[in-house]
């Protein structure tokens, strides 16, 4: 070849120095990656592990298989849908709260009560929840009881707050104030000028959602959305408070399967279910944090 | 000075400037009066800046001619067509806001031809407008990014040019500048203006930078309490001032202790002729440009009055402007940077006042003035 290309490979094949100094400041997250690792990853490598092992501990996938077994099916169909129902209620009625408080003033009552009222309530999940609403909507329920002597039966088919309709009105009201919390910086990012100048340039009410707000929060609404019905898809303990038997949604019948007091538990199912959930929950996460991105592009 | 040129423009698809008046326009908001009936006549294609200090009132007056905000009385009227009831998507107006307005999801060019399909403009014409006026304002290179990808000064071409794509009867323009740095601010003006001549729209200008109102408009109003101070051109407003606020906020000003008496207020020992012709005799203040004062060395032939001491020189470019202590107080003069070279700081210079029209400003509130 020719003379000008020996020194350049010879430049390329330099290593480079200085490069190797002992970066102090990665001391400070070993905590937080020691926690993820200890309670995050190492359960998912067990569940993992667990999930391909036969009873004998041989490699298998027929813990994958056995999942096609109707009732297990239908938990993942159940809790497929309490978690849509629940994340499209509370998205809904989430965004519109939100687009509430943002219209108020930056610093009014309004939205100081929404936000903390949002922090508290969007926590306020499993027992104490299902308690709550067992002792107001309960078959014993004040709330049941109180309608029942002014001639109004709200179980006239039946106690539905234990079947389905129950668990996503008990999820509603999570996914609510956690809609608040993670939409709200979207709404924030809003700008008023973007209506005033939509406004300007001839344009309607109807304009400025159809062709500009619409548009803007679509991505961080569809991601916030995800997000809920992760929530909804992985939570355990409120179901579990609520209806302690049965395999109504996922998590229940992984409870059962591991717990099952007649001696015939199936561990290796249970994992299998718990893997295939993680891959769900996963899966949803990263689309929620890629819309969350490409909308905070646009609204900082 | 230019002269506001409606009908000079060569673009056929601009629209003839219409004239556009502010009538007695008031507006309150819970216990501040924003506009205490504020007038204003705008002549076709003319550029009025209206400037004033924070909270005069400068905004409202402009969302009121927007539409944008309703008026508590008075009327607006464009081209003889009472607006003051019509809503702001139906104004047919062009608006520039002070920063971050544009569609952050549109490209520069969506962002201009949006406007126009809005009212239905059909696509090809759509196109071929949104380019011209992007060519317009220096962007066509810039057409297909998004606002995050534009510099600040660009962002506000690209608004310009989306106000101007439908054809507005008036461009309003609220600080579009106040929000980039001084030398994109002092070149984008130049070029609004270029553009606005071009286009000949009736144009209503706000700004708090007197430098720039100066710089840009056919006339200038200055503003305080919702009222309107004075308009007239900038050299007017700068050289002949109406009031003392006026004075003291249009330029620098030299506040110097007099006297008035017989029609002319004596500042140390210089008669000075009055703008006020109703002054009572007494005590006050006289409000004396630095372009207005004088200096000479030593040991010149035509020594100035006052002695002093030369105690900072900055220099502005073609002018310099030299700090000069008189003992009890400190007076500014402009000069032209040859002559202030002569005078580094620490030097003793004569100074004199040159016998200018001056206003003069009563600091103990007298009952009877004003
Ligand atoms: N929405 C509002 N609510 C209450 N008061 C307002 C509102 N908008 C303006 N004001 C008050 O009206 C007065 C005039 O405000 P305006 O915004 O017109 O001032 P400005 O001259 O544009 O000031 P700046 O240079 O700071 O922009 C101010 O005292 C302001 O506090
Ligand atoms: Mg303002």
């Amino acid at each position: 070849m020719t003379s000008a290309g020996i020194p350049a490979v010879k430049a390329a094949a330099r290593p480079t120095g200085g490069g190797r100094r002992l970066r102090l400041s990665w001391l400070g997250v070993v905590p937080f990656f020691a926690y993820v690792g200890v309670f995050l990853l190492l359960p998912t490598v067990i569940i993992a592990a667990g999930s391909f092992a036969a009873k004998d501990g041989s490699l298998t996938i027929s813990n994958f298989t056995s999942i096609n077994q109707p009732y297990l099916v239908k938990s993942f169909v159940n809790g497929a849908v309490v978690s849509v129902v629940s994340a499209l209620a509370g998205g809904f009625a989430g965004a519109l709260l939100a687009y509430a408080v943002v219209t108020g003033s930056p610093r009014g009552l309004l939205r100081r009560a929404v936000t903390s009222a949002s922090g508290v309530l969007a926590q306020f999940g499993g027992v104490t929840l299902a308690f709550a609403f067992l002792a107001t909507l309960g078959t014993t329920g004040v709330v049941t009881i109180f309608l029942k002597d002014h001639g109004i039966d709200i179980f006239p088919n039946g106690v539905w707050l234990y079947e389905l309709s129950g668990l996503t009105l008990l999820y509603a009201y999570f996914q609510i104030p956690l809609m608040v919390l993670v939409f709200l910086p979207a709404l924030d990012g809003i700008r008023p000028q973007w209506r005033e100048a939509t406004e300007s340039l001839g344009g309607t009410t109807w304009h400025y959602w159809r062709y500009v707000a619409g548009p803007l929060l679509a991505p961080s609404f569809l991601g916030c959305t995800l997000l809920l019905f992760a929530n909804a898809f992985s939570a355990y303990a409120t179901a579990q408070a609520l209806i302690s038997q049965g395999n109504l949604i996922v998590p229940l019948a992984i409870s059962n399967l591991l717990t099952s007091e007649t001696g015939r538990a199936q561990p290796g199912l249970a994992k299998a279910l718990a893997l295939s959930m993680i891959l769900i929950v996963t899966i949803v996460t990263v689309l929620y944090a890629v819309l969350q991105q490409r909308s905070a592009r646009w609204l900082r | 000075m230019v002269s506001s040129s409606s009908g000079a423009s060569s673009r056929p698809s601009a629209r003839a400037g219409v004239e556009v008046r502010l009538e007695d326009l008031k507006r309150r908001y819970a216990g501040v009066t924003a506009l205490d009936g504020l007038s204003l006549t705008l002549a076709p294609g003319e550029l009025v800046a209206l400037l004033g200090p924070s909270g005069c009132g400068k905004t409202t007056a402009l969302r009121l001619v927007a539409g944008l905000e309703e008026t508590d009385g008075g009327r607006v009227v464009f081209g003889g067509e009472d607006v003051t009831n019509v809503p702001a998507n139906k104004r047919e107006i062009g608006m520039v806001f002070q920063a971050y307005s544009l569609f952050p999801h549109m490209t520069a060019m969506q962002n201009v031809a949006f406007g126009m399909q809005l009212h239905r403009v059909g696509v090809a014409e759509r196109r071929k407008r949104a380019s011209d006026m992007l060519e317009l304002v220096g962007l066509s290179p810039h057409a297909h990014k998004y606002a995050h990808q534009l510099s600040g000064g660009q962002q506000q071409r690209v608004a310009l040019a989306r106000a101007l794509a439908i054809k507005p009867k008036v461009l309003l323009l609220d600080e579009p500048l106040s929000a980039l740095d001084a030398k994109v601010r002092a070149r984008l003006r130049d070029e609004i203006r270029r553009v606005q001549l071009e286009v000949g729209t009736t144009t209503l200008f706000v700004t708090h930078d007197q430098e720039e109102a100066l710089a840009i408009a056919d006339r200038v109003g200055v503003m305080q309490s919702g009222r309107l101070e004075q308009l007239g051109p900038p050299m007017t407003v700068y050289s002949r001032p109406a009031t003392p606020f006026v004075a003291s906020f249009v330029g620098l000003t030299n506040r110097l202790n007099g006297v008035v008496r017989d029609g002319a207020v004596e500042v140390r020992g210089t008669r000075l002729p009055l703008v006020q012709t109703d002054a009572t005799n007494g005590p006050a203040v006289a409000l004396v440009r630095p372009e207005a004062v004088t200096l000479a060395g030593e040991g010149d032939s035509t020594p100035g009055p006052l002695n002093g001491t030369v105690i900072a020189t900055a220099f502005l470019g073609a002018t310099s402007r030299v700090t000069v202590d008189l003992g009890d107080v400190t007076v500014l003069a402009q000069l032209a940077t040859s002559d202030a070279a002569a005078h580094p700081a620490g030097t003793r210079v004569r100074l004199a006042l040159r016998p200018d029209p001056v206003l003069i400003e009563r600091d103990e509130a007298a009952p009877d003035h004003g």
